[in-house]
Formats: C-alpha cells, sequence, structure tokens
C-alpha cells in the first residue's frame, strides 16, 4: 500500500480498522480526540459498532462487554480519562479477555494539560488497575509505529488473552508523517467467536465470565495462571531497538518521542566524535532487562532520557545493577526535551568519562 | 384423596416460612424435628384430610424454586396412532 | 377434593430450567430468590435461554452468574448497563439484560443506567429495589427511606443530611430512548403475578427491539431490615409502597394494551 501523511491519532484508529476491530468505545479527551472522531464516521460506514460513551468509566466497560462477546475492540483515551479507566482494566485482566487499549500520554497529574509527556510510565507499565496483572506496554516513536504497534496489539492480546496498551505521547497522536497503512481486514464471523465468548448457550453448557474467586485458595491458583502467563509473554515478546551501540562508550535508553529526539541528539554527538549508542525499548512491558542488563557490559555510562521525573530509569537501574553509572535527563509537564538538551547531557558524561580514563 | 400435592427439595429450602403464610388450606409446616443438609427446616405438606388443592400459590411466592406442586387433572386425550 | 374424571396426577409446578439446581446463598425469605425464579420462568416460557447473557451486578446477587442456566459476566459496581451495550451492540440478536440492586444501579452506577436509557440501549434491567445496601451488611441506600435506620443512618435517614430517596422509574421515563419503565412489587402473591407479567413485557420489548425497558421490583432485605421475612414483605406494602408508587410509568405505543403471545 501506498505511503500517505497521515496523523498519529487517525493513524492507530485506522490501523486498528484495518486490524478488524469490530467495536470503538471512547470519550473525547485531548490529545487523542480525533481518534474518536475517525472512529465514529468510519465505523458506521463500514457497519460495525462505535459508541461515544458518557465517560471513560462507561467506555471501559463497554469495552468489557464486547470483550466478552469475542469480538476485536478497543478504547483509546489520554492520561486522567486512563486513570478513569483502571478499574475496568483490573476487571478486564482479571477476566482474561482480550482488550486493547491507546493511551495518548499528557502533562500531569490531575487536569494538568493536554501537552505530551511520558508521565505515566509507571501507572500503565507496572499494571495499573489493582492487583496482580501486567499488560503487555508497547511504545511507538513514529506514527508508521503507531500504525504497525496498534496492527500487532490486537493479535497479542488474542494470543495471550490480556490487555496490550499502546503507549504514545501527545505529539505522536498530533503529528503527521507518511506511513503505509495495512490492507483491510474484515471483522470476525459470529460463528469464529472463540469457544469461551458468552454467544449464547445453545448446544454448550453456560459460560460465565467473571474475574471473582472468593476463596483464596482458588484466587491464588488463578493469579499463578496470570504468573505463567506474564513468564511466556517475557520470553516470547521483548522488542526494542538500537543503534550505534557497537563501539559505544555512553548508552542513551529512551522509549516514545524521548528516544527519537535522543536519536537527533545521538547523531549530533558521533558527529562531534562521541561515541554513543541508543537502546530504544519498544516492549516495555515486557522490558528489555537482558539487552540492558548486557549494556552494561558494553558501555561506560548510561543515560535515561524521558519525559517525566524519572520513571523507566528505574528499569533501567534494575537491569544495570549499579555496574555503570546510570544518569537521568527528564522534562515534565508537557515540556519537550530538544536534542541540544540531551546532546549536552551526553557531553557532560563524556567529558567525566575522559577525566576518569 | 387429595387434589393435589407439593414436594420441598431439601437442598433447596431454607425454611422461611413464606410458602405456610399464604396457603390457603394451611397444610404446609416447618419440620422442627428434622434439618437440611444445610441446616434448615425444611417445610414439608402436612395434609391428612387431603385438602391440598394442587393451587401451586405456595410456588409462586417460594424463594428458592424448593416447591413442586402435582394436581390429579382429567388425563390427556389419546395421542392419534402413529403411522 | 380430587374432582370426577381426574385420572393422572400432572406436575403443574416445576422450577424453571433456567434455573441451576442449586442451593443460593440468599438469606431465608430474600425476594432475590423470587426475582430468579420469576426471570427464569419468563425466559423459559420465551424459548430463549440460549441466546440469553445476563450481566450480574455487585451486590448481594454477585453471584447470580452461579444461580441461571446461561451465559453470564460479572460487571464491575454500577457498570452493567456500559457493558450490557458493548455487549449487545456486537450480539444484537442475544437477549442481554442487566440484574442491579439499588446501590449498584442508582448509586454507583447513576450514569451508567441513565445513559443506557437515554441512548434506547436493548436491553433489559431488573432493578431490585429492598432500599438498603445487604451485601455490605446494611448501609443507606440511594432509595432508603426518610426515618430509616441502616448502619450509616443509626438515627434514622435525616433529610437535612442525607437528602432524599431517589425515585428511578419516574426520572427514566422521562427519557425518549426508554421504552417499558414500569414498578412492581414481590410482597404478595398477586403483585409477584403482576411482576411476571411485567418481566416478560420487559423481555419482549428487547425482543422487539423498541428500546430500553427496565423493571423495577420492591423487594425486601429481612437480614438488614432486622424483621422476620413475613414481616418484612409486609413492610413492603407499607412503608415503600407509598414512597415508590407501583404503576407503568412508561410504556412503548407498540406493546401499550397488548399482551405477549402466549400469555
Amino acid at each position: 500500500m501506498a505511503l500517505e501523511l497521515l496523523e498519529g491519532n487517525v493513524a492507530f484508529a485506522e490501523a486498528a480498522i484495518r486490524a478488524g476491530c469490530q467495536a470503538y468505545f471512547g470519550y473525547p479527551i485531548t490529545p487523542q480526540t480525533e481518534a474518536l472522531e475517525h472512529m465514529a464516521w468510519r465505523m458506521p460506514e463500514l457497519g460495525r459498532v462505535f459508541v461515544q460513551a458518557e465517560s471513560e468509566v462507561a467506555a471501559i466497560n463497554m469495552v468489557y462487554g464486547a470483550a466478552c462477546a469475542g469480538v476485536r475492540v478497543m478504547t483509546s483515551s489520554s492520561s486522567p480519562g486512563v486513570s478513569l479507566m483502571m478499574e475496568g482494566l483490573s476487571y478486564i485482566a482479571g477476566s482474561e479477555v482480550p482488550v486493547v487499549l491507546v493511551d495518548v500520554m499528557r502533562g500531569g497529574p490531575g487536569l494538568g494539560n493536554i501537552a505530551p509527556s511520558q508521565g505515566d510510565y509507571n501507572q500503565i507499565v507496572k499494571g495499573g488497575g489493582h492487583g496482580d496483572y501486567r499488560p503487555i506496554v508497547l511504545a511507538p516513536a513514529t506514527v508508521q509505529e503507531m500504525i504497525d504497534l496498534t496492527v500487532e496489539a490486537f493479535d497479542l492480546a488474542e494470543k495471550y488473552r490480556c490487555i496490550v496498551i499502546v503507549l504514545a505521547d501527545g505529539s505522536l497522536g498530533q503529528m503527521m508523517e507518511p506511513a503505509e497503512l495495512p490492507p483491510m481486514r474484515p471483522v470476525r464471523k459470529t460463528e469464529e467467536r472463540p469457544s469461551w465468548a458468552l454467544t449464547g448457550a445453545l448446544g454448550r453448557p453456560p459460560n460465565v465470565i467473571s474475574s471473582i474467586y472468593i476463596d483464596p485458595v482458588l484466587e491464588e491458583k488463578f493469579n499463578h495462571v496470570l504468573m505463567e502467563k506474564q513468564k511466556r509473554i517475557e520470553a516470547s515478546e521483548v522488542r526494542f531497538r538500537e543503534q550505534g551501540l557497537e563501539d559505544a562508550e555512553v548508552a542513551v535508553v529512551a522509549f516514545g518521542t524521548a528516544g527519537r529526539v535522543s536519536q537527533s541528539a545521538v547523531k549530533a554527538a558521533r558527529e562531534e566524535g562521541i561515541k554513543v549508542g541508543l537502546l530504544r525499548p519498544i516492549s516495555l512491558f515486557p522490558y528489555p532487562y537482558e539487552r540492558v542488563e548486557r549494556l552494561a557490559d558494553e558501555v561506560r555510562s548510561i543515560l535515561v532520557v524521558e519525559m517525566n521525573g524519572g520513571q523507566m530509569v528505574e528499569d533501567v537501574r534494575l537491569a544495570v545493577k549499579g555496574r555503570v553509572p546510570v544518569s537521568f535527563y527528564g522534562r515534565m509537564g508537557g515540556m519537550m526535551p530538544l536534542p541540544d538538551e540531551v546532546l549536552e547531557e551526553i557531553r557532560k558524561i563524556h567529558k567525566t568519562l575522559g577525566q576518569a580514563g | 384423596m387429595a387434589e393435589g400435592r407439593i414436594v420441598v427439595d431439601d437442598v433447596l429450602c431454607k425454611g422461611c416460612g413464606l410458602c405456610i403464610t399464604v396457603c390457603p388450606k394451611d397444610v404446609i409446616r416447618l419440620q422442627m424435628g428434622e434439618l437440611t443438609p444445610k441446616g434448615y427446616h425444611p417445610a414439608r405438606l402436612e395434609d391428612p384430610e387431603g385438602e391440598c388443592t394442587g393451587c401451586a400459590i405456595c410456588s409462586v411466592i417460594c424463594p428458592d424454586g424448593a416447591i413442586t406442586v402435582y394436581r390429579w387433572v382429567a388425563a390427556p386425550e389419546k395421542m392419534p396412532a402413529a403411522g | 377434593m380430587r374432582a370426577e374424571g381426574a385420572q393422572v396426577e400432572s406436575a403443574i409446578y416445576t422450577r424453571p430450567e433456567s434455573l441451576r439446581p442449586v442451593h443460593t446463598h440468599y438469606c431465608p425469605g430474600c425476594t432475590h430468590g423470587i426475582a430468579h425464579r420469576l426471570i427464569a420462568e419468563v425466559i423459559d416460557e420465551m424459548g430463549i435461554r440460549e441466546s440469553t447473557v445476563g450481566i450480574a451486578p455487585v451486590g448481594c446477587s454477585v453471584f447470580a452468574y452461579n444461580y441461571f442456566n446461561f451465559d453470564f459476566a460479572e460487571a464491575a459496581h454500577g457498570r452493567a448497563p456500559a457493558m450490557a451495550t458493548g455487549l449487545k451492540r456486537v450480539s444484537p440478536d442475544k437477549i442481554v439484560f442487566t440484574y442491579q440492586g439499588d446501590g449498584d444501579l442508582a448509586a454507583i452506577g447513576m450514569a451508567e443506567i441513565m445513559h443506557v436509557a437515554g441512548r434506547g440501549e436493548n436491553i433489559t434491567t431488573v432493578f431490585i429495589n429492598n432500599a438498603i445496601y445487604g451485601m455490605t451488611s446494611g448501609q443507606m441506600a440511594p432509595t432508603t427511606l426518610p426515618g430509616q435506620r441502616t448502619t450509616s443512618t443509626p438515627l434514622g435517614r435525616d433529610v437535612e443530611m442525607h437528602g432524599f430517596p431517589l425515585r428511578m422509574c419516574e426520572i427514566l421515563s422521562q427519557m425518549d430512548g426508554a421504552a417499558y419503565i414500569v414498578r412492581r412489587s414481590l410482597h404478595d402473591v398477586a403483585n409477584i403475578r403482576k411482576a411476571k407479567k411485567a418481566l416478560r413485557q420487559a423481555f419482549e420489548v428487547q425482543r422487539q427491539g423498541l428500546g430500553f425497558s427496565m423493571v423495577e421490583l420492591l423487594s425486601s432485605c429481612p437480614t438488614n431490615w432486622g424483621i422476620q421475612p413475613e414481616k418484612a414483605l409486609d413492610w413492603i406494602e407499607e412503608h415503600m409502597i407509598p414512597a415508590f408508587p407501583l404503576g407503568d410509568y412508561k410504556v412503548h405505543p407498540a406493546i401499550a394494551g397488548k399482551k405477549p403471545e402466549g400469555t
């Protein structure tokens, strides 16, 4: 298919449609409302389901209901709206129904602002809702990745019967870039809905979808089921990109837009003769701990760049285990770090290493 | 002979007594000397005079669907012969 | 006495197939059991067991899915109408109903129930109003009566401090999307029979795609009201009916004055 100039929000919405998403339930919230609006005219056009819910609370529960019926379903929102969805997400995780969520992060906490941020890493990557569960979290850095990862999200959600969250930020949602959409995939036929779905107890015993295990013995057994699932995900679904790490002395670790900004800084630093590379995690759960741990053997210093007060840096430190210094540079509140700022941090580290010999 | 009778399921009956309050013939009693597997005193038909009419009012109020109601009725018309 | 010519003993009432043959955890004399039984009887009579999906609330009836013999989902507190919306929209041929108590529907779930009626969603809600929070042991509900003692209104509900009860049928009947909004009671046999007819109508409204249907059922909570089951039924009649008048608050013209097939 051809390249088209696409806005991030429209791109992920259309990508979901191409992936056979049958229902979208959402609520307007900046900076992702364009996705809802795109769904509002495309879904009815294709005979699929669209409802603008009365709140994000209602939206996630509509998603839960449709997921119980065995169809591909998604919602999208931004930080404050996603906070409202946490109860629903916990129920969805506890019921093992597949769901895709796109979170276009903005400045916070509270109402914050509508500018881009990565301030919800901890909330999203460490679970979000109550209880022991981890969604798969994928972090795009380009409009093309918004498309590709959204399509993959549906496949992963069904493969593992879990939540997959595409974690973007306001700049990715709003930016326009050339990108390619996949071909259209039809929605699942009714007769092909999974056997566990609530399709009516015709010729089979009734299905019950619930997250209740009132007996702690059974709840623990179920929690182990979720833990086993997590292990399988950790073993198979790690994704990252790296650039210039073959001979690097310094590594920058950054995801999403911060990763993209860092890419420009790393390029500029190379032109100044600094041996620096970039590791850009794409899966935040499962986190590429093993790659970061190896990185600590390869480089002499690691710089983590984020659009928050320091959240992913804790995962980096966990993997590095103190073997090399890990420093952090972050901008918060919707402020975007600029390549020059990151370049300055790289220079500082380079200088320190030079002094250390 | 009674026109009707009821059978109360032991597993389901909780001895709430609502059936007793509505029976027009007053032929249901809680069995205070008996316990269901769940520890309730079950309701049972006590109808020595054969007064139960099978009105099924007890089954309308039973919160546990524990009551099956029987009634003697005219025999159904013979089914037409097969073939 | 047996009539002349009565030759065969027939089972004229047996437990509905849409109820599993299991003991329920509801208190002895709790009207949840009556409501469950009526729903199951209606579903059996309409022959829709294999295409019905129920959504259970949070409250005493949280385990309703263990008692009904068809597909069921568990909703978060108050969210059943939203779940039902999602499910019905992608499975429009299924009969989808929510079963909710007064806290689930009129407190935490107020937004969801208002909007499912506002959207005219083709689902049915069975609203069990017993003027108290049962599962959590007897706190005030949005439908608790002024002066009524609960564990969170130990001196009786004081309207100055705690406001007034909400009348959901009256509120929801204002919605254009609502097709059948009625209030019935489970306090005696005559009213239980009327309640069953209303439930049948509500499911017919859904089957005919006429919009949102709700049957509010005045119910008892003997345990948390602190009175015997039969006295609790009297309490419904004496105290709840004056506050929550029985009646038809909205009836879609397509079914007004008509009896469902086979009734």
